[in-house]
């Protein structure tokens, strides 16, 4: 079984590998994502209290259970205190100013087919190159499109129904699958698991829900298109996947967000439960706006996102694109529970001008013969700061585990900074870990040699860059692999010369 | 097609090149030689247009205008190419992404068309098969791993695809068996013709058994101190730089 989606993986690496040797680069201008969409919002009033929590929760019609989880989560999250460990700094973020709710006013009733949805709501996905008409959107990938509190429309879902997969909003799934949400939410990330974890926990509003039984290989691509619109409105979204014996899936998010002056906070949860011989491939295209040049706005993205590979050899991987967001504050980990367990991550972080990312791993090593591998590659520049933080942990009973870990640093200009902070914890003698790392300056040969053969500087800057973030671009989804490639050319655009 | 009046340049504020005249006309080939450290690379790098080579006096005219002002792709785009004398790794980009873009980016530059993947493919198969280079090679990362030989048949392929006016190669033959050298030498002097001209610098005469020069330059110090025809780089060959320099002097 894990043999084919090893070779199955590779395979489509190769078809990616084709498409990006056969695009050219890109040359954009700015953030293309920063408008703002103008549509009646339903928003509940300013600040965070019980009423508020309960308003939230009444208005997605969730049972009591729900609810009492919430209270509880939002309890725990007034008795902790913000995390400050990280290498980011931001002012102090007053939670009472800002927007828990907020919904296109058309949105109370959950539209039941695309016919329903405002012709603006799909006017703005479409601007955002993510066409919601099934007969439109990329063959093979269904699409659940999230605007601020709310899911939008999902794509496909009959489809995968046919074949026992379960893909839609996690409002619903509360609503529709009650024993699978109640028997997964919080146990991979709990309430308590940390300040930002708590705070979704209690106020949380929406996100994707995937379930795939026994046996099944899931047909398609699945992605969640995360948008945040309204102003001074904070994005908590719950995301939960569960992948059964012998199941496979792969899922990617992307997100955007307008330009706005002031910040906007982001604290998203991300579960994945894997269970014997299932895989999970979850890759994130993170594009929110970064802020300008002088850093007045921007996301802040703080995000707990971890995977439990609870089965024996099953696997989860994650790929990340962080090239957006002011501050992102972030480690997708897994939890290696299950014998010969495999953890993967694989990240490409690009900070600009004033934007710091604080990013990286955990890979927790509990079961025997569990092995993991960590990519990551860094680029800063502008007077950004970009600090890999992870964390590989044996656990007395992991015999024979397995690490590699491999971090790349590229620095772009002389203003910016690149930190490496890897915590390594063996407490099992027959643990292989090998850390490799690397730090290096954009080479001034490389530029001038690409741009003698004809290439502007920042095309030049895109070639190589993406030259240097190949071992990760090629593990995405070949769909959307060309985008990422662009994107990440598009991330540097006037950090040279 | 070139002009170079009076050079005079500056690395890290080391005056490297003092005062160099040359005039290349379309159709010539021209050698300039000189032993190491006579400013050879710096003359390149400066037609180039590469940062950190400052520009202290006199001009460089290509086709009757001055190019000082203008960034490397610019000059490449006019048609200026230089043969690296060590060709640059970049890892995790093909070679033959490297290549479409290049051409494509060259092509756009001077108003033409860019070429679509198939119409591409047809063109590096074919110049590609010109210079005996494996198809396999265009797959690896751009010279990242290749041999001498085959960063240096890189080079010429990548002359080649970017049709340009004017080439300048830098000891292209330095690293090369006879093999090598002998493909290396025919992709020059194909592009050999009244429109093109060609600037061969390089330290030993042997390429010059392979490529024939109309002129020769000997490079000193920063400046040409004798010029001559192929005859003169028989003379280098067998009296050597010194005695030949100080006839010079």
């Amino acid at each position: 079984m894990s043999k084919t989606l090893v070779q199955e993986q590779e395979q489509l690496s190769d078809e990616a590998r084709e498409v990006m040797d056969t695009v050219d680069s890109a040359v954009g201008k700015a953030y293309k994502y920063g408008f703002s969409t103008d549509i009646e919002m339903e928003m509940a009033p300013k600040g965070l209290n019980e009423d508020i929590i309960r308003l939230i929760s009444a208005k997605k019609e969730e049972p009591q259970w729900m609810l009492d989880w919430r209270l509880e989560a939002y309890k725990i999250w007034q008795e902790m205190e913000e995390p400050d460990w990280a290498k980011v700094k931001y002012p102090p973020i007053d939670y009472q100013e800002a927007y828990y709710y907020a919904a296109p006013k058309n949105m109370k009733e959950k539209p039941k087919s695309l016919d329903e949805v405002d012709p603006e709501l799909l006017r703005t996905y479409e601007k955002l190159g993510i066409p919601l008409k099934e007969q439109e959107v990329l063959a093979g990938v269904a699409v659940d499109a999230v605007f601020d509190s709310v899911s939008v429309a999902t794509t496909f879902k009959s489809k995968l129904e046919e074949v026992g997969v379960i893909f839609c909003s996690m409002s619903e799934a509360i609503k529709n699958h009650p024993d699978l949400v109640k028997k997964y939410l919080g146990s991979v990330v709990p309430q308590a698991d940390n300040f930002f974890a708590a705070l979704n926990s209690a106020v949380f509003t929406d996100g994707s829900f995937v379930y795939v039984p026994k046996g099944v290989r899931c047909p398609m691509e699945l992605s969640t298109y995360f948008r945040i619109n309204a102003q001074n409105t904070g994005q908590f979204e719950r995301t939960l996947i569960i992948v059964e014996e012998g199941s496979y899936v792969s899922y990617l998010e992307g997100c955007t967000a307008p330009m706005r002056d002031e910040h906007q906070l982001h604290a998203a949860v991300v579960e994945l439960v894997a269970l014997d011989d299932a895989e999970i491939r979850y890759a994130t295209v993170q594009n929110w706006y970064p802020g300008d040049e002088n850093g007045k706005g921007g996301i802040y993205n703080f995000v707990t996102k971890r995977g439990a590979c609870r089965g024996k050899r099953s696997k989860i991987s994650w790929t990340q694109v962080e090239t957006g967001s002011a501050v992102t504050w972030k480690y997708p980990s897994c939890i290696l529970q299950g014998d010969y367990s495999v953890g993967e991550f694989y990240s490409v972080a690009i900070t600009n001008n004033r934007q710091q990312a604080d990013t990286g791993t955990k890979m927790i090593h509990i079961g025997k013969n569990t092995s993991s591998k960590i990519i990551s590659k860094g680029i800063s520049a502008g007077k950004s700061d970009n600090t890999y933080r992870g964390l590989v942990k044996i656990l007395p009973g992991a015999q024979n585990a397995r690490n590699f870990t491999q971090c790349d640093s590229m620095l772009i200009g002389d203003k910016c900074g690149a930190h490496t902070v890897p915590y390594i914890t063996s407490k099992n003698p027959t643990a292989v870990i090998e850390h490799e790392a690397t730090t290096s300056r954009i080479s001034e040969n490389q530029l001038f040699y690409a741009m003698q053969r004809g290439l502007s500087e920042e095309e030049a800057l895109g070639l190589i860059v993406n030259g240097f973030c190949k071992q990760v671009l090629q593990i995405l989804p070949m769909e959307f692999a060309v985008e990422a490639q662009k994107l990440v050319s598009i991330s540097l655009e006037g950090s040279v010369g | 097609m070139l002009k170079i009046n009076n050079l005079q340049v500056k690395v890290d504020d080391a005056q490297i090149i003092k005062g160099l005249n040359l005039h290349v006309k379309p159709g010539e080939i021209h050698a300039i030689m000189g032993p190491n450290g006579s400013g050879k690379s710096t003359l390149s790098y400066t037609l180039g247009g590469r940062d950190g080579y400052d520009v202290t006096g006199g001009d460089i005219l290509f086709e009757g205008t001055s190019i000082l002002d203008l960034d490397p792709s610019e000059r490449a785009v006019l048609g200026i190419f230089l043969g690296f004398q060590y060709p640059v790794e970049i890892p995790g980009v093909t070679t033959m992404t490297f290549l479409k873009t290049a051409v494509n980016a060259v092509r756009k530059g001077r108003g033409m068309e860019e070429l679509d993947a198939v119409n591409f493919l047809k063109l590096v198969r074919q110049k590609a098969k010109e210079l005996g280079i494996e198809e396999e090679m265009l797959k690896r990362s751009v010279n990242t791993g290749f041999s001498g030989g085959e960063k240096k048949r890189n080079e010429i392929l990548q002359m080649s695809l970017l049709e340009p006016r004017m080439a300048i190669l830098d000891e292209t033959d330095s690293g090369l068996d006879i093999d090598a050298l002998k493909v290396v030498a025919n992709g020059v002097n194909d592009m050999r013709d009244p429109d093109h001209a060609i600037v061969v610098i390089t330290h030993y005469q042997r390429l010059l058994d392979y490529i024939e020069p109309d002129f020769v330059h000997i490079l000193s110090r920063g400046k040409i101190v004798r010029s001559g025809d192929k005859a003169l780089a028989q003379e280098l060959e067998t009296d050597g730089y010194d005695s030949v320099i100080a006839k010079a002097a």
